[in-house]
């Protein structure tokens, strides 16, 4: 299980996880996207060999996972745990993977920069997850020459990610703000400057589970440093704001909050059908009783993974089958049950 | 390949007319190709150019989809509406190639189009170099705007000493 599922990190009443993308691409080489199999192969050999031959205590225990070898559910289920993106899991060409045994590390080859360095750390820690990224970085850069402009920074193949080349992002539970509307002027003070929140699961304005993804849009023209900076102040002032309407929403209205949660709890503990968005709303209010001391028998960690385990690749993975509809309701009510 | 009609800058626009059935090919640069279509073009209103995205909208020129469809990078042949139609750049030239075109984008996404972050250590030497001057050049401002007059000469020293090394090379 991927270390961000199996810890909580700072700051877990709130933040699910931090996560650190770097960008990179080889100088003189076509991007990924206008490859063949052959010069992609040829890439994802240089960037093995830069890592493995690297003197890096970090890079024990790496495993190399070419897309082509791993079947569809397998892929499904790399996608559900954060760590490659729809379209890598589509790219069974020339798209593979080096990652740890925690999968806190990931070095993305071939998705849509040759190199897309990642790493995921359980809750509020973006500093420690640059960190890691940057000595990554340092290591690949002893071996191979990056595509790099003075004034464009590292070049890749989206302008959206021009300069850095660095996407850092929070995961977030924000049930209390979502509850009372509050989100959304957070929604449209961040676009103000330069920070997108959106939900990760489930489409438009849905939400599903109340977890929201918090990342830098501005790439060039500011430092790492920066990007860093800026994204920790608004993650603690979200922080704190959902901290407070929790606090004032025990006081003011203990029973609504208490019923919501315990009866929550109940559902999931006795359903035998569910789908994943009643799923992933109750075990997101269960996730608010654990926090509020209401809930003493579950765990933040065992929620996390429980609206993880939930997914379909999850599920499949699992249950070692594709699964119809019907039955997946009825699956994941019994992997709810067991697992709470 | 160099362009017919300045014959200094690389040609990344190629047209073929065809004028009472003779063949005529012509390559460009991107600045000569826009002086062409200038003058070679009536000029007149239409809705669907105001229109076009963002990425048009600092270019002012009449052909610009048949302009738009043959510029192209040498390097890995991708052309300037493949990018439009896919947000993807081909490689680390097409950076170059659409530099104008990318400019306003960038300072629509980044409000800044200037790198000032990480720079490689393979080689990013020269640009570590750069920056530094820079900075001192603008203590050493400082320094004589307060009339730190014994500060603002060992700053304009430093300063010579680095860019003696950058010259260098």
């Amino acid at each position: 299980m991927a270390k961000w599922l199996n810890e909580a990190g700072p700051e877990a009443d709130i933040v699910i996880s931090s996560r650190i993308r770097v960008a990179r691409n080889l100088d003189g080489f076509p991007f990924p996207h206008m490859l063949n199999e052959e010069v992609g192969k040829d890439i994802m050999n240089k960037v093995y060999s830069a890592v493995i031959e690297g003197n890096e205590t970090l890079i024990n225990n790496f495993e190399l996972v070419e897309m082509k070898h791993v079947d569809k559910v397998n892929r499904l289920n790399y996608v559900e745990k954060h760590i490659i993106s729809p379209a890598m899991a589509r790219n069974t060409t020339t798209g593979s993977l080096l990652i740890n045994e925690d999968e806190s590390i990931a070095i993305l080859i071939n998705e849509e920069d040759h190199i897309r360095i990642q790493c995921l750390l359980p809750g509020f820690q973006l500093e420690n997850s640059w960190n890691l990224a940057d000595k990554i970085d340092d290591l690949i850069e002893e071996k191979i020459k990056y595509a790099f402009d003075e004034n464009l920074g590292y070049l890749t193949s989206c302008p959206t990610n021009l300069g850095t080349g660095i996407r850092a992002s929070i995961m977030m539970h924000l049930p209390a703000l979502n509850i009372t509307g509050h989100i959304n002027s957070i929604l449209h003070a961040s676009s103000q400057i330069g920070i997108a929140v959106r939900g990760i699961y489930g489409e438009g304005s849905e939400f599903l589970g109340n977890i929201f993804q918090v990342s830098n849009q501005v790439t060039l023209g500011i430092t790492e440093e920066e990007i860093l900076k800026n994204l920790t102040n608004v993650g603690m002032q979200i922080i704190q704001k959902e901290r407070f309407i929790r606090a004032s929403l025990l006081k003011e209205k203990k029973i609504d909050i208490e019923d919501k949660v315990y009866r929550s709890f109940g559902i999931l503990k006795n359903a035998r059908r569910i789908n994943l968005t009643e799923a992933m709303k109750l075990i997101s209010d269960v996730k608010l009783g654990v926090v509020l001391g209401l809930i003493e028998e579950a765990s933040l960690e065992k929620l996390n993974q429980l609206m993880a385990m939930i997914q379909l690749g999850f599920l499949q993975k699992h249950y070692k089958a594709e699964l119809t509809e019907e039955d997946r309701d009825i699956k994941r009510a019994e992997i709810i049950r067991m697992n709470i | 390949m160099i362009c017919d009609d300045c014959k200094k800058r690389d040609a990344v626009v190629h047209m073929t007319k065809m004028i009472h059935g003779y063949k005529e090919e012509l390559h460009l640069c991107d600045v000569c190709a826009k002086a062409r279509e200038s003058s070679e073009v009536v000029n007149e209103f239409s809705i669907p150019s105001f229109l076009t995205s963002i990425l048009d909208a600092n270019f002012n020129s009449n052909l610009k989809a048949n302009y738009n469809a043959i510029i192209q990078c040498n390097h890995c042949g991708t052309t300037y509406n493949k990018f439009k139609e896919s947000g993807r750049l081909g490689c680390d030239e097409c950076h170059q190639v659409f530099k104008e075109k990318l400019n306003p984008l960038l300072r629509r996404i980044h409000g800044n189009s200037k790198h000032v972050g990480k720079v490689p250590k393979r080689t990013g030497g020269a640009i570590h170099l750069k920056r530094k001057v820079s900075q001192l050049k603008q203590k050493l401002q400082e320094a004589i705007a307060e009339e730190a007059f014994e500060k603002a000469v060992n700053y304009r020293d430093e300063i010579r000493a680095l860019e003696e090394e950058i010259n260098k090379g």
